[in-house]
């Protein structure tokens, strides 16, 4: 059926794609409402909006793989992560802004996965944007559910030994999992060991990367 | 460990920006530590004074919150929750 008119067909023989404009929905025509407004009082500028924009956009795992690999170096850090772990990432230089964050380690014996049920509660302001997976239905109401399965489909299969903690984020909170230290990096530096850490390692849906691999 | 402090999330469904997931009103918890206080986002969303009030971080057992369904009855979800969403209880039964 699809193939069946060649009019519709590209010149790369794929049928052509329907754009995906669409009127605006009631609360995209707000934002730009109230933006304007904000801009027209006074309130701020159309360049310190472009320039939260970039800010966010410049934040990414990689300052997230920081703080975990000093972490797994540096004992002290790691006490004062698990105390209070925005008054630590802010020590080692990050700009997270108001956020107040939980940092949740794993162990032999627990594996931490993070989910937002109501929304999309993610720690925007130390890994940046969440993949778009997080914010699915189906991770959203099947992270609490089912945690296991959604976690093998990740990749990962975790022992009957280990008790699956999943945190909801609910409210004022948002929550990085420090994953365990792969074996075989005795002796590694800091800066070698954040290559090893993934952005799904910090979610709780994936594991660092193994030394042999990276 | 000191003694766990069980309670009960409040079951009802008012409408409104609350932040209590529906999945949890009713079940019973402990809480794992508290935070706050942070202002009412149910008054807070709408531009209203909003009161503070300290957030607990409550952890559910999946057989407390699922039952005979649970996955793993053992494995845990932990939850942010209000104070004024939760009341004392009892512990649930041993699972």
């Amino acid at each position: 059926m699809p193939h069946d008119h060649h009019d519709h067909l590209s010149p790369s023989g794929h049928p052509y794609r329907p754009d995906d404009d669409h009127p605006l929905t009631y609360w995209q025509q707000m934002e730009i409402a109230v933006r304007e407004l904000l801009i027209e009082k006074g309130v701020t500028t159309a360049q310190e909006i472009a320039a939260q924009i970039d800010t966010m956009d410049a934040r990414n795992p990689s300052h997230g793989a920081a703080v975990v690999a000093r972490a797994w170096t540096d004992p002290d850090f790691r006490d004062d992560l698990l105390q209070d772990a925005s008054a630590a990432t802010r020590e080692m230089g990050f700009d997270i802004g108001p956020m107040r964050l939980i940092a949740l380690e794993n162990t032999d014996t627990e594996h931490n996965v993070v989910v937002c049920t109501l929304c999309s509660c993610y720690p925007r302001n130390l890994l940046g944007l969440p993949p778009d997976w997080y914010k699915s239905r189906a991770y959203r109401a099947r992270t609490v559910k089912e945690p296991r399965k959604v976690l093998a489909e990740f990749g990962v299969t975790l022992p009957d030994t280990t008790t699956v903690r999943v945190h909801d984020s609910t409210a004022d909170m948002r929550y990085v999992v420090i994953p365990a230290r792969p074996a075989g990096t005795e002796g590694w530096h800091a800066d070698d060991l954040a290559t090893l850490v993934t952005r799904d390692s910090m979610i709780g849906t994936g594991l660092p990367k193994s030394p042999d691999i990276a | 460990m000191s003694e766990r402090q069980y309670m009960r999330v409040r079951a009802d469904m008012p409408p409104g920006h609350v932040r209590t997931p529906a999945y949890l009103r009713g079940k019973v918890g402990w809480v794992e530590r508290t935070l706050g206080p942070f202002p009412n986002p149910e008054q807070l969303a709408y531009g209203m004074q909003a009161m503070p009030l300290p957030l607990m971080r409550v952890r559910f057992t999946m057989a407390d919150i699922w039952g005979a369904d649970a996955d793993r009855p053992r494995d845990t979800i932990d939850a942010e929750i209000y104070r004024h969403w939760l009341e004392p209880a009892e512990a649930p039964h041993a699972t």
